[in-house]
């Protein structure tokens, strides 16, 4: 599945390089066109079948979380930062793939042996982790990874079974929901997919290309969290594994549009597709910047769950991925400009007599 | 033989403490050319005998290199999740997100779970996970869990070993594997030589959880002198400079109470005839290896310990540097040939060492 090539891809914000041409590959002959923008966002067109011109925008960021080289030490170890929002807790014994060459280094802390006692509670902080590539000395360092080398975790994708494990499932799982759709069969309306570029440093990416496409509604497509590990305490999940895509009603970044909520959510009644609605609060999507474009742009966040975003490995439940894919296509199929009236709309009744 | 490829295969088979079997399997087949036989002790280490060529009673030497690693161990089962407890030292820092195998009705692979710090208070975002929140899911339905997964089943790390630049290597259970490597570079080596002194390689079982199959195996080989070979802290950020050897120095060989002065004197010796670098390690007391427990099998056993630096130990990113694997081996062969078989007796005597 297109899964594993985009989660072992190397696409940190910025660097979405690798993933873009994974992208093109994938879409090329299934589209009318496709081009890159200026900030190296992926944009594809595929005309509708219907006489209405309606636009709809599907988005799925490529680019995921990792590190960038900000400094050398004389002992010829890396220092980092974070792109994007990397968990300093998951660092420690972790390997790395470090620039282009993917030159693997891996990430250790102070031994156990030597630590006092209250340091078995710490968590190192980012700016005390070094990355070790076995280079000599300083020079060394600076010449295989020079300062903006960008690094990300070395995760093979793996099948567990009716589960997935890999890396960067955030965004990779929204962007092979999104491949799967242009893949299909036609809309009656146009669709344009953005594959869009560091969404993980701000939603960048998104912006651009949703004012380019001024879409009349928008979805994104993501991989959000599933935290259903066992806890104490019987506080949120956010999504569970296994019950189906994920609607997004509001979180950080905006409160989605509800007709089309609706729709998906009427869509998978009528056909028995499990869904869950992800419990309002946590995280923030492309939707975020897209819903605010130009004058406005009704928007909705559909997900596939994901354990462990943002670290090493995420685990990601196969019919939860099949169930967004059908979700997603029959929504589309059943959305006409109808959906997204609102009662005493004068200037949608007046769009609708002229088509 | 190839020092990389042997590490590879040493640090990715399995063999938590107690249950050493696979790595020990492995080495019964690599050690099998090299040695007059081999026996199995009764806690699991794995006895190999080279004879030498002196006259009977010929004196015997130990070698001990610890082939058990650190790893985890499935305490109950909730809602699907395993909940987990350590075997050995394993340091619950470097446990999230990691990639594991559950040793259950068959092989698993899992995930250490981990929350996502999106939804962690500020607080929870600085504190290690405490064990009672640590959690390994195998991506199974929780029923099919309950019926591969029981209590007291073992999970393994998993991780493929990494070649970092300028023959550095990364992995896991390098402590001790890579002394077992070490041993096993010395064995080829004595194929081509002459040894006076019999040779007794020895796999330890369970060092991790107390140098339990060290102190079972001298007991039965009886060793009139033994060599320990154990990881010693490498140099990295974070290490205390006092504590922190270089990579690629060479070897270190520990000095204090736990280490006869002569059998320290006469390794130091060798490695300057033979003109390989070596670092001293000095410890003033317990050195928390085998050779704490061979010293005093029976009635005393002079004792040395060679160690080979290593970066990051008792984490999944073990780092050391190929060439001090390399060096450990040669220093071992040249000082196992070299033995007189009247040693013994120069450095007991009392007086010059």
């Amino acid at each position: 599945m297109i899964l594993r090539e985009l989660s072992e891809a190397f696409g940190v914000s910025g660097n979405e390089g690798d993933v873009r041409a994974i992208v093109l590959d994938a879409v090329r002959g299934h589209v009318d066109a496709v081009k890159v923008d200026a900030l190296g966002n992926v944009l594809a067109f595929k005309r509708g079948t219907g006489r209405q011109r309606m636009r709809v925008m599907l988005a799925a960021h490529m680019d995921e979380v990792g590190l960038m080289v900000v400094g050398h030490d004389n002992d010829g170890f890396l220092r980092v930062k974070a792109v994007g929002g990397i968990d300093p807790r998951l660092l420690p014994g972790t390997i790395l793939q470090v620039g282009s060459e993917r030159i693997p280094g891996v990430i250790g802390v102070k031994p156990i042996h030597l630590l006092k006692k209250e340091e078995h509670e710490k968590v190192p902080k980012l700016e005390d982790l070094v990355v070790d590539i076995g280079a000599k000395n300083k020079d060394e360092a600076r010449k295989l990874a020079p300062l903006g080398t960008y690094a990300t975790f070395a995760t093979r994708f793996r099948e567990l079974g009716p589960t997935v494990s890999g890396k960067a499932f955030d965004d990779r799982a929204g962007c092979a929901v999104l491949v799967e759709l242009l893949r299909g069969e036609r809309f009656r309306f146009d669709l344009h997919a953005a594959f869009t570029v560091q969404e993980e440093v701000g939603l960048r990416g998104a912006r651009v290309a949703a004012y380019a496409i001024e879409p009349d509604c928008a979805f994104a497509l993501e991989g959000t969290i599933a935290d259903d590990i066992p806890k104490d305490k019987d506080i949120s999940p956010t999504t569970e594994l296994g019950k189906g895509p994920a609607i997004t009603v509001m979180d950080r970044s905006f409160i989605a549009d509800r007709r089309l909520v609706r729709l998906l959510t009427s869509t998978a009644e009528e056909l028995g597709i499990p869904y869950q609605i992800k419990q309002p609060g946590v995280g923030g999507t492309d939707a975020g910047v897209i819903h605010l474009t130009r004058k406005g742009v009704p928007s909705v966040t559909v997900a596939v769950p994901c354990r462990y975003i943002h670290s090493p490995v995420a685990l990601l439940s196969l019919d939860d991925f099949n169930n967004t894919v059908r979700l997603m296509r029959q929504s589309l199929s059943r959305l006409t400009r109808r959906a997204l009236e609102r009662e005493g709309s004068e200037t949608l009744e007046r769009e609708r007599s002229e088509t | 033989m190839e020092v990389i490829p042997l590490l590879k295969r040493l640090s990715e088979a399995d063999g938590i403490s107690g249950y050493e079997g696979p790595v020990r399997e492995l080495l019964r087949q690599t050690w099998q050319p090299f040695v007059d036989e081999m026996r199995e002790g009764k806690l699991g280490s794995l006895i190999a005998l080279k004879r030498g060529t002196g006259t009977e009673p010929r004196p015997k030497l130990m070698l001990a290199a610890h082939m058990d690693e650190i790893g985890l161990m499935v305490t109950e089962i909730e809602k699907g999740f395993l909940r987990i407890t350590r075997v050995g030292g394993t340091d619950r820092r470097v446990l999230l997100g990691l990639e594991v195998v559950v040793h259950g009705r068959r092989d698993l692979p899992g995930i250490v779970a981990t929350r996502p710090p999106h939804v962690l208070s500020e607080e929870e975002r600085k504190k290690a996970v405490p064990w009672d929140k640590l959690f390994v899911d195998v991506g199974l339905p929780a029923e099919e869990v309950e019926q591969l997964v029981t209590v007291g089943d073992l999970i393994s790390i998993r991780r493929e070993m990494a070649e970092l630049k300028n023959r550095h290597v990364a992995g896991k259970a390098m402590d001790d594997r890579a002394c077992v490597a070490v041993v096993t570079l010395a064995l080829e080596q004595l194929a081509g030589m002459h040894h006076t002194w019999d040779v007794f390689a020895v796999a330890t079982a369970q060092e991790e959880t107390g140098l339990k199959g060290a102190i079972t195996a001298a007991y039965g080989v009886v060793p009139d002198l033994a060599v320990a070979l154990d990881m010693t802290f490498g140099k990295h950020p974070g290490v205390p400079d006092v504590e922190g050897f270089p990579l690629g120095k060479g070897p270190a060989i520990g000095i204090g109470p736990n280490f006869h002065p002569g059998l320290v004197k006469r390794l130091k010796e060798v490695a300057e005839a033979h003109e390989i670098p070596y670092q001293m390690d000095p410890i003033p007391g317990r050195s928390g290896t085998d050779a704490w427990a061979i010293q005093v099998t029976r009635e005393g056993v002079p004792t040395a310990l060679v160690s080979v630096p290593l970066r990051y130990m008792h984490q999944p990113v073990e780092t050391l540097a190929a060439q001090d694997v390399e060096r450990a081996g040669r220093l071992l062969a040249a000082f196992i040939a070299g033995l007189e078989a009247d040693f013994l007796e120069k450095i007991t005597r009392g007086g010059d060492s």
